[in-house]
């Protein structure tokens, strides 16, 4: 059992070696400055990190983090509510939908220091264990999902869609829910759990 | 993502000074604004975009949409997409804009995205997203990964031998065809600019894809008068029914009285590698019988300067009948 040993002591020395790499060569220069008229950046030879103030699912929550962190990292790696999932990271997938100031948009397309003062609902914001959100509750009815990877973001894009523009049929449904993919191709029952929340 | 500073202005003017420090406002650029970031974010994540200043200018007041004293419609840079989309005075006067916002992207990036940001959406090129490849408009003198390669959803109309990239957006096709004008605030005053006039073909300059510059900042679009009794559509054909870009897409905007057109503007997207206001369309079209026959020269006349690729010679058929269906549909 030679063989595995030596492949974990490398793995560790390459995990050191990465680690001070990075604090080597990671010299973040973000300022978040609220520049004036002539809005003369402020340069600056340290990391300087930013302060945001995020509403979230109804409490104020203060951050210090990176300028680079998207809204979708700093709920789920400095927040940890990690019920908004991290799919593509491009826009592409809605795994990652939220709501912001009470609109469904894809948290990984948007900086966190963009949101200074917003409220932000994400899906444990919606309901409990105990006290499902009736689109929740539709979705374990019917069946609204296989491996749920991608629930989250299907639920918190439907219940927006609830006050969008959106015709009665099960086509106009489906063409506000285009920016959700489910791999697992749960798409009818979805359909059928947004349509019975929209007829009840 | 490379690090960034963050600038949040107070006002226009100090958005503008601080853009105006850069070099280019182009491919590239040191400095760039930030409104949705549904584009510019992910093209930083790529590493395609690596600005070393990002001026967030969401919280200045450019979201109004506005009638004009002429009749016309003011749409500020930051207005968002499903907003103008679901505006009464687009749907009623404009309705081939709302038409063409709403046939593009997901409801979650039209909440996001902005009319400033749209009129600067980048091609989709799969060699321009990856930088390891080369590309002449990422990285200029580096060739053209495409004209080789995977190119069937590149243009057709308006390519060089440096760049055949798609201009992606729906909502610059209607605003083509509307006529729409951009207005700019830069470091040496205001300007107006026809739409037309905007986007630049590649040409030996693929990296170049509009006429701003440093400091420039898109304050608002204008829409003119609605013309009166004009039929408008947009059709948008693409590989999937939803959440996809064009494979060829017309945005038609007409007037007919008897028999006979009266008056045309007509746009293509999906094809050219900017927003493609066919002029060669239009004359053909004004002043004959609002027919099928017609519609079709029509649609020859729109392509008669296509020039396909390796994989997409389909696209040439595609956007005639695209055209000439979204006439028929006009008509109707």
């Amino acid at each position: 059992m030679q063989e595995p040993d030596n492949f974990e002591i490398d793995r560790r020395e390459l995990l050191i070696v990465g680690a001070a790499n990075v604090a080597a060569t990671a010299t973040p220069t973000i300022a978040l400055s609220q520049a004036s008229a002539t809005a003369t950046p402020i340069v600056t030879g340290a990391p300087v990190i930013s302060r945001v103030s995020l509403n979230v699912n109804g409490a104020v929550r203060e951050i210090e983090l990176d300028a680079r962190t998207t809204l979708l990292d700093a709920l789920r790696e400095h927040l940890h509510l990690t019920g908004t999932k991290k799919g593509c990271d491009h826009g592409q997938c809605g795994a990652c939908t939220v709501h912001i100031n009470g609109r469904r948009v894809n948290s990984c397309l948007t900086l966190a220091v963009m949101h200074d003062g917003d409220a932000i609902t994400t899906i444990e914001g919606l309901g409990t264990p105990d006290a499902l959100h009736r689109m929740q509750a539709a979705f374990v009815e019917h069946d609204g999902y296989q491996c749920g990877y991608c629930t989250s973001g299907q639920i918190m894009s439907a219940v927006a869609l609830l006050k969008e523009p959106c015709g009665p049929n099960d086509a106009d449904v489906k063409e506000l829910m285009s920016g959700n993919i489910c791999r697992c191709g749960a798409y009818p029952n979805i359909v059928a759990a947004i349509q019975q929340v929209r007829k009840d | 993502m490379h690090t960034f500073e963050f600038i949040r202005p107070k006002d226009p003017a100090g958005a503008v000074a601080a853009a105006a420090q850069a070099k280019t406002a182009q491919q590239g650029a040191e400095v760039r604004f930030l409104a949705g970031g549904t584009t510019l974010l992910d093209l930083m994540k790529l590493n395609v975009e690596i600005p070393a200043e990002l001026i967030d200018i969401n919280r200045l007041p450019l979201d109004k949409i506005e009638a004009t004293p002429d009749g016309g419609l003011n749409i500020g840079a930051t207005v968002r997409n499903t907003d103008l989309a679901h505006h009464h005075i687009v749907q009623r006067d404009y309705s081939v804009l709302s038409q063409a916002i709403l046939a593009g992207a997901s409801a979650q990036l039209r909440n996001m995205a902005t009319t400033a940001g749209n009129l600067l959406q980048r091609t989709r090129c799969m060699y321009f997203r990856d930088a390891a490849m080369a590309c002449n408009k990422r990285e200029r003198g580096t060739g053209c990964s495409a004209i080789t390669g995977s190119n069937r959803g590149l243009a057709i109309l308006g390519t060089s031998e440096h760049c055949i990239a798609t201009n992606p957006s729906d909502m610059c096709v209607a605003m083509a065809a509307l006529e729409a004008t951009i207005h700019v605030q830069g470091p040496k005053g205001s300007r107006a600019i026809p739409f037309g006039e905007f986007h630049l073909l590649p040409g030996n300059t693929p990296q170049r894809e509009t006429v701003l510059e440093p400091g420039d900042l898109i304050t608002h679009v204008t829409l003119p008068p609605p013309i009166a009794g004009s039929k408008q559509v947009y059709l948008k054909l693409r590989d999937r029914a939803s959440y996809e870009f064009a494979l060829a897409s017309a945005a038609v905007v007409m007037t007919i009285a008897g028999s006979n057109v009266t008056r045309a503007r007509i746009a293509l997207g999906g094809v050219g590698t900017k927003p493609w206001r066919s002029s060669e369309a239009e004359a053909a079209l004004v002043g004959q019988p609002a027919n099928q026959a017609t519609f079709r020269k029509t649609a020859e006349a729109a392509l008669r300067d296509a020039r396909p690729q390796s994989e997409n010679k389909f696209k040439v058929e595609l956007a005639k009948r695209c055209l000439a269906h979204a006439l028929q549909m006009a008509t109707a």
